[in-house]
């Protein structure tokens, strides 16, 4: 028997995809039933409450989460967000239910042992109930009281050798897409910057130090898979400098009809034979293709690297290797100002460990910003407000036609005095000499 | 419940203490044949939907077969992944940036078996634990957040919009049939967490009614000029106000009608709460987004739905809204064609025509220079 009535949350137990409320469920009856006598260090019907206050919500149309928390674990600003219900009473299993994030992999594989260890912790410490994975890509561990989260510090760095994740006005913690561990398309090892630079950069993601929230992202080429380009505030995007690599036998059996286009991707549908022509050629952006009887050519300078062409025929065009990344910066939701997408300000760099040409420009990045950024201003903001000529030179990044989508349609240019032949001090006196008043 | 220690000394929080060690490295986690053929991959084919294989240099080919979840995950339902992939993908298994879940395995003859094991396996009431698909021209898993499960900002709930998106569209995450890969994502507030403002769908939920304002708390809770500045139209100003007991207090005062409903103020100021059921809350749906690089630059998705009204549990509005705008698509738009890239050939006129949309003056742009440049600058339009 149910601790409460959830007609309304029972609706969403049917259809097929699956049920977070037969989850949640499943959950609860594990906890009712605790077949290996767990020694429950949170109330055995967290599960039980979750519903409950979620049926309400159902109900009322209204949250029943209170307004944060301060609380977390010596020593960090970060990971944990404090969370309690606002009717304790009716719900005392989640009374507080805060929530732990936890430092993913880079590409968010595991294997079994690691996710087992987590789930035993996290069932005797916490409500069993987890996000895999939140929006910025942590392992969130959903519910627990505040006498537990130094016990689960503890035991994840002792036990897990795994650290929190950032929250807060700190560095967020790093995400990636899965690179080159199973795509072809990656310019660099996306998974190896990533763990890298979370490691690097401990201190500034547990540790609040900047005006607001920092994050890095690292997408392995163009298609923008961990869609850094508008989400983080320095996004690596992978990029090849030399060409495309062309196996014309496969074209061949592109054209053929033998390899079907884009690996499949659009199967369920017929859409007629593959036209090389229509579906290649003619869609590519910067019109740098075409066939010479039935080879495929490609004047690979004005290639913009837009991917389509190597999505659509993967067995027959392969990215370059003069290979690295491009950098954006700024890229941000809607909240407050509008949203932005990450600006370019370096077309190209290559992304070799130890990555010391990076971090110089991180350093400075940091260093600017936290001297000039105003509260819960984000970089990007930042960088709108000083002008994106101006946070180049800050930055020592030289200006660079690829930076803009166009030049300056105003002729308003703040030109400095060295620019200017005899600077700008000048006498009246000499002005009248050769213009009477 | 006793309480149990980890060993950890509150008396002495310093003890032993390990702390800025990160995440685990990575490596140990990769399959075999991952770790193997790491950078040496030739090319990927989608086998059907959902199942992927990936051809290495070496001429090891690795299986993938992807399922969907709900994001929420117990660890009863955790261990039950585990369980599969001991049996089948030698102890590993992955998770995909969209929620999704990997199971892969370095033989072909496995992938059948898994198929059906996959498959059969329910929840008690009778949805798939791991449905497979979200592979290629298809819809692929909502990215969402917390909603009423978690989060104190929410305007509406993420799991269950989800859910009742993906259930009326689940034939969309099995079949491979739209004209390109249909990215959808949902948000709980206009904070958006989550890559709702680059999608090709987003649904985002929403307040309408100015912030009640908590006298009696609002002192004890907030820093005023921290209130006042959150605002971004400067629609609030600090003022005494005397409560019914003869209390003078500090607190704030909202000009109601230059408030946009961001709930910036809530953020930083709980005694602002917008939250209503009665009516006021909803959802907004946003269209057109993207974020890869492919044929046409990346974009941010625009507000085509100013408001859908809060129909727990199933939101059937929603949910017909949604399948309304991705029908059209789907019959109109050319093969590799983005929803945005399609509205933005047969212009937004078409769109809403095609589409079946009102359009209405809350989705003309307003706010601060940008607008601008949204607003028809031409006679290329069409009747």
């Amino acid at each position: 028997m149910a601790k409460h009535e959830t007609p309304l949350l029972d609706e969403l137990e049917k259809g097929p995809w699956p049920s977070f409320v037969s989850d949640i469920k499943r959950e609860a009856a594990s906890r009712a039933k605790n077949e290996k006598n767990v020694e429950f260090q949170i109330p055995a019907e967290v599960c039980e409450d979750l519903l409950g206050v979620v049926e309400l919500s159902y109900h009322e149309g209204e949250t029943h989460w209170k307004h944060g928390g301060i609380v977390g674990v010596f020593g960090y600003g970060g990971g944990v967000i404090g969370r309690y219900c606002d009717q304790p009473q009716q719900f005392p299993g989640v009374a507080h239910f805060h929530t732990m994030r936890v430092n993913q992999p880079s590409g968010l594989y595991y294997s079994t042992d690691f996710l087992r260890q987590l789930c035993d912790l996290w069932e005797f410490r916490g409500s069993g109930m987890t996000n895999m994975h939140g929006s910025t890509g942590d392992i969130v561990l959903l519910g627990t009281t505040t006498p537990q989260l130094e016990e689960v510090f503890h035991e994840l760095t002792h036990k897990f050798e795994t650290d929190l994740g950032g929250s807060g006005s700190n560095l967020r913690t790093p995400s990636c897409c899965l690179g080159m561990s199973r795509c072809e398309f990656a310019c660099y090892d996306t998974q190896a910057i990533c763990h890298e630079f979370t490691n690097v950069y401990q201190d500034f993601l547990h540790r609040p130090a900047f005006p607001y929230k920092f994050k890095f992202k690292f997408d392995g080429c163009p298609n923008c898979c961990v869609a850094s380009i508008a989400r983080s505030d320095l996004s690596f995007i992978g990029l090849w400098r030399d060409n495309i690599r062309i196996d014309q036998e496969a074209v061949k059996a592109y054209i053929g009809g033998e390899i079907p286009p884009n690996g499949g991707a659009h199967a369920d549908r017929d859409w007629g034979k593959f036209d090389i022509q229509k579906e290649i050629i003619d869609l590519c952006p910067t019109k740098c293709m075409w066939m010479e009887g039935d080879t495929l050519k490609i004047n690979d300078k004005e290639c913009n690297h837009c991917m389509h062409c190597i999505n659509a025929m993967p067995r027959a065009l392969r990215i370059g290797e003069d290979r690295g990344c491009a950098l954006l910066l700024g890229a941000k939701a809607p909240i407050l100002d509008g949203a932005q997408m990450g600006t370019l300000i370096v077309p190209f760099i290559k992304v070799e460990p130890p990555y010391d040409p990076i971090h110089e420009l991180i350093e400075k990045i940091f260093d600017f910003w936290m001297e000039e950024g105003k509260n819960r201003e984000r970089v990007g903001e930042t960088m709108k407000r000083f002008g994106l000529a101006k946070y180049l030179e800050i930055m020592d990044l030289k200006p660079d036609p690829r930076m803009i989508k166009e030049p300056r349609a105003n002729p308003y240019i703040f030109w400095k005095e060295e620019e200017v032949p005899g600077g700008w001090d000048r006498k009246i006196e000499d002005y009248r000499s050769r213009h009477q008043m | 419940m006793a309480f149990i220690s980890s060993g950890y000394d509150p008396k002495n929080p310093m003890k032993d203490r390990i702390t800025d060690i990160g995440p685990k490295h990575y490596e140990q986690f990769l399959p075999p044949v991952i770790k193997k053929n790491f950078g040496k991959w030739l090319y990927h084919e989608i086998l059907e939907p959902g199942i992927l294989m990936h051809k290495a240099e070496s001429g090891d080919e690795v299986y993938t077969i992807r399922v969907g979840t709900p994001r929420i995950m117990s660890v009863s339902t955790i261990r039950e992944v585990c369980d599969i992939a001991d049996k089948y993908c030698k102890g590993h298994v992955r998770w995909t940036t969209r929620n999704n879940l990997e199971f892969m395995v370095d033989s072909k003859d496995l992938v059948e078996p898994l198929k059906q094991d996959l498959t059969s396996r329910k929840h008690t009431g009778g949805s798939y634990k791991f449905p497979i698909g979200g592979t290629g021209a298809c819809m692929t898993n909502i990215i969402h957040t917390q909603g009423w499960v978690h989060c104190h900002t929410a305007a509406t709930d993420a799991s269950g919009t989800v859910k009742s998106v993906m259930d009326d569209l689940f034939d969309e995450f099995q079949h491979m049939r739209l004209p390109a890969q249909l990215r959808v994502s949902m948000a709980c507030c206009v904070n958006m967490c989550g890559a709702v403002h680059c999608s090709d769908i987003g649904f985002v939920g929403y307040h309408r009614k100015p912030p009640i304002i908590d006298h009696y708390h609002l002192d004890n809770l907030c820093e005023i000029p921290l209130a006042v500045a959150a605002c971004p139209t400067a629609a609030i100003r600090p003022v005494k106000v005397d409560l019914p007991d003869g209390k003078k207090v500090n607190s704030v005062a909202v000009k109601n009608e230059r408030c946009m409903f961001c709930g910036n103020c809530y953020t930083m100021c709980p005694a602002m709460p917008l939250s209503d059921g009665s009516g006021g809350d909803g959802l907004i749906i946003m269209v057109g987004g993207k974020v890869s690089n492919r044929i046409s630059d990346p974009k941010f998705s625009k507000v085509v739905v100013a408001f859908i009204p809060n129909e727990p549990p199933r939101w059937p509005t929603l949910t017909k809204t949604i399948r309304q705008i991705i029908d059209a698509y789907s019959k109109d738009a050319h093969k590799y064609e983005r929803l945005g890239e399609w509205a933005e050939r047969i212009g937004w006129e078409r769109f809403f025509e095609k589409t079946g949309l009102e359009f209405s003056w809350h989705l003309i742009d307003d706010f601060r220079d940008p607008a601008y440049n949204t607003w028809r600058q031409s006679t290329n339009f069409k009747f």
